[in-house]
């Protein structure tokens, strides 16, 4: 039988500064436990400054409102990308693989002083960004920076620094990890979501290096040092960085599935070597993702791109379809172990949607698989790609991964870590029952209103383009759509941030006592470590209804894929 | 979470084998679908390129626009040369910011090699409502050989940021 949290002794001492939590019965290094609270709370800081910015450029698309002018809304839009894209969601990721790399390994954290020196630096890095934004007109260049449109060189500098502190933060992970092995803290293989929070680690390192080829001449361009940078060349490398870190946003947010799975429905993994398997599917194919912003670049060949977009044969695709089976699957058979056996979705019916975590993971997987994948896929094959290129169809793809899916998980999870790592009670419970719901139907508002902008033709980036005659009146529809849902995800957002501030300002301090928030005084984590082999493979307890669910989401792909081939073949020949 | 067992690969069961037996044949469905359009479509990404400095492009888009003007027009006050081309031969657009230089003139079902190719920054090419959307780079001639299937007055908007006045970016295209 699996067992949670190893056996082997640890020693009070000078080496070992740590806590033995309550509810989870897993050893909290103490170093580990000061980095989660520093990360978690710059990662809401720049979800704040990044929440206004989305608010307000979003109620400037809305055309209704056109709320900005235009040099706000490309400043803000910049803003936007940075404090969301890359900070809110990089110090989150630092936080869990703090996490994942001693408190799941029963291990201590080797490196505390060079993982506070990436904190730093990424805080610098990440506060100078925008400050550079806010005040210097010439940095007005959007998230992506595309040369030779030349920003000041302290916001290249700015990302700079904060690569670098991302990259000395993930070292640590790989330092604790053989520090642990080493020290025997562990034995045999490490647990699943420390193997998928090792895939984001090891993409995030390959990334970050290739980030480093783009930003660091640019830097030096914009002190006139180099001459010449060729802009083709600074997209390919720009995007070996920018696409790969949506992959470790995916590794670590697969990898959270797991834990919110396990936390709140007590599931065992089906079948490890399955979910393994899928993990390194991302490993080896999803770096080939950076095509997917090259497709209609000049210069590039039909071979190299298909190879390329399809990640070799669309592999990464089938690791995240892999995934899609094998965590409903698994919260499917614990939950009809625990007599929720009626029909098909009885199990479903009987889940603890009043618990935050167990919503936040299902709305995330609904809105990262049913609207993210299937149009991110779409849209990233080569031909289809000149319908979608740079317009909302762009922005709705990724809005519905990184921030239905990623966001909603990391928030779900959030109000996990205020109990028992930062050792808070939870204020405003109720909030947080209704918090992924509504960031969750603002998200898919955003996403549809955004995807049905951009197949009329309505370019991202672009304060306004109603006015040039070319887009049909119905766009006011959808981008009001877009807006509306705009609105309501920055109230879930506030939501989230008010159960957040609340429950750390001014919540007692206390040890957590149990591990679901609402939905019971059960231990799920506890109980999945007693669902034995004989229930795993219990008939009774087979995996019908997910089997039904991901049948259906394929029906949906290819109806989705389908339809834009047919979209295509009705415009202009071309070759 | 849990520390997983001593001996963790075990064969899959009857499930996971269908799925992901389903998955993976729709994920080969998936690549084939290119390579099959590449030689059956009549869209594909244009990829025909050659380098270019600005000032040799332009030379190339003054000379085409003096040789066939047949008209003007004004995009935001700025009158336009409107140039048509005998079918079949190479005309020429220029992005700077923030014009598209010349206005364009087609026949329908006549084809056309599009030389485009930017001044300065990155532009993008998108030509609205036909939504054909393309990268236009410093340096990169992109030669995209077009057939219009569709008449009437066609609007290129810029859709790659390109600095402030990105949004005013606007050009035309006419199919007679």
């Amino acid at each position: 039988m699996a067992t949670l949290a190893p056996t082997t002794p640890w020693v009070k001492g000078a080496k070992d500064d740590f806590r033995v939590c309550g509810v989870t019965t897993l050893k909290v290094d103490m170093h580990t436990e000061r980095l989660i609270i520093a990360n978690a709370v710059m990662a809401v800081v720049c979800l704040v400054l990044g929440g206004i910015a989305a608010l307000l450029i979003a109620l400037t698309r809305w055309q209704a409102i056109h709320l900005l002018d235009a040099t706000w809304f490309y400043r803000l839009l910049t803003l936007h990308g940075i404090d969301m894209l890359i900070a809110w969601i990089v110090f989150f990721e630092m936080a869990g693989l703090h996490f994942g790399s001693t408190a799941l390994l029963n291990a201590r954290h080797a490196a505390p002083k060079l993982a506070w020196t990436g904190f730093i630096l990424m805080t610098v890095g990440g506060l100078m960004a925008n400050a550079v934004v806010l005040f210097d007109p010439k940095s007005i260049v959007t998230f992506t920076a595309y040369v030779p449109l030349k920003a000041h060189p302290l916001f290249y500098l700015s990302y700079i620094l904060f690569a670098v502190g991302a990259l000395i933060a993930t070292i640590t992970f790989f330092i604790n990890i053989v520090v642990a092995k080493r020290e025997k803290r562990f034995e045999g293989s490490m647990p699943l979501a420390v193997f998928g929070l090792m895939t984001a680690a090891i993409l995030a390192v390959y990334t970050l290096l290739e980030g480093a080829a783009a930003i660091v001449p640019a830097f030096l361009w914009s002190l006139d040092i180099l001459p010449n940078y060729d802009p083709g060349i600074y997209r390919n490398f720009f995007w070996g960085f920018g696409h790969p870190a949506q992959q470790v946003n995916l590794a670590a947010m697969v990898s959270i599935w797991y834990m919110l799975a396990q936390m709140t429905t007590g599931i065992r993994p089906v079948n490890e070597k399955f979910s393994r398997f899928a993990f390194i599917l991302y490993l080896f194919f999803i770096n080939l993702g950076s095509a997917h912003h090259l497709l209609v670049d000049p210069g590039l060949s039909f071979a190299w791109k298909a190879v390329n977009t399809s990640y070799a044969m669309y592999l990464a695709v089938l690791g995240s379809m892999m995934h899609a089976f094998s965590i409903p699957a698994a919260m499917e058979i614990a939950l009809r172990a625990k007599g929720y056996n009626k029909g098909l979705f009885g199990w479903l019916r009987n889940g603890p949607w009043n618990e935050p975590g167990f919503s936040a993971l299902v709305v995330s997987m609904i809105l990262f698989g049913w609207i993210g994948g299937v149009t991110g896929v779409t849209i990233g094959t080569e031909q289809i790609n000149m319908l979608a290129h740079n317009t909302l169809r762009l922005p709705g793809h990724f809005h519905a991964t990184v921030v239905g899916g990623t966001t909603t998980a990391f928030m779900g999870f959030t109000y996990y870590v205020i109990p028992l790592i930062f050792r808070k009670e939870l204020k405003l419970k109720k909030w947080a029952v209704w918090q992924p719901y509504v960031y969750g139907v603002g998200s898919a508002l955003v996403s549809l209103g955004m995807i049905t902008s951009g197949l009329q033709g309505v370019s991202r980036r672009n304060w306004d383009i109603t006015f040039s005659g070319a887009i049909p009146g119905t766009v006011n529809l959808t981008l009001a759509i877009f807006g509306i849902g705009a609105v309501i995800a920055v109230i879930g957002g506030i939501m989230y941030v008010a159960v957040v501030l609340t429950s750390i300002l001014t919540g007692e301090r206390k040890e957590a006592t149990g591990l679901l928030l609402v939905s019971g005084t059960n231990n799920p984590l506890l109980e999945s470590t007693q669902l034995t082999d004989e229930q795993m493979e219990d008939k009774q307890n087979q995996p019908k209804g997910t089997l039904v669910l991901v049948f259906a989401f394929l029906v949906w792909f290819a109806v989705y894929y389908l339809s834009n081939w047919w979209l295509l073949g009705r415009t202009w020949f071309i070759k | 979470m849990l520390a997983p067992e001593k001996i963790w690969w075990k064969p899959l069961g009857r499930m996971e084998k269908t799925w992901l037996t389903v998955a993976f044949v729709w994920c080969v469905f998936l690549t084939i679908m290119m390579p099959l359009w590449y030689f059956m479509g009549r869209q594909n990404v244009p990829t025909e390129t050659y380098r270019v400095t600005p000032t040799q492009f332009n030379e190339k888009v003054t000379a085409f626009a003096e040789q066939y003007k047949v008209g003007e027009d004004t995009i935001n006050g700025v009158t336009l040369p409107v140039v048509e081309a005998p079918a079949g031969s190479d005309v020429y657009l220029r992005a700077s910011t923030w014009q598209w230089y010349p206005i364009l003139q087609f026949k329908k079902g006549e084809t056309y090699r599009l030389h485009i190719s930017s001044m300065d920054l990155l532009h993008g090419f998108s030509l609205q409502p036909v939504n054909i959307n393309l990268q236009v780079l410093p340096g990169y001639d992109y030669v995209a050989t077009i057939t219009p299937t569709s008449t009437g007055e066609f609007t290129i908007v810029c859709n790659e940021f390109c600095s402030l006045g990105h949004h005013t970016m606007i050009g035309k295209i006419i199919v007679k």
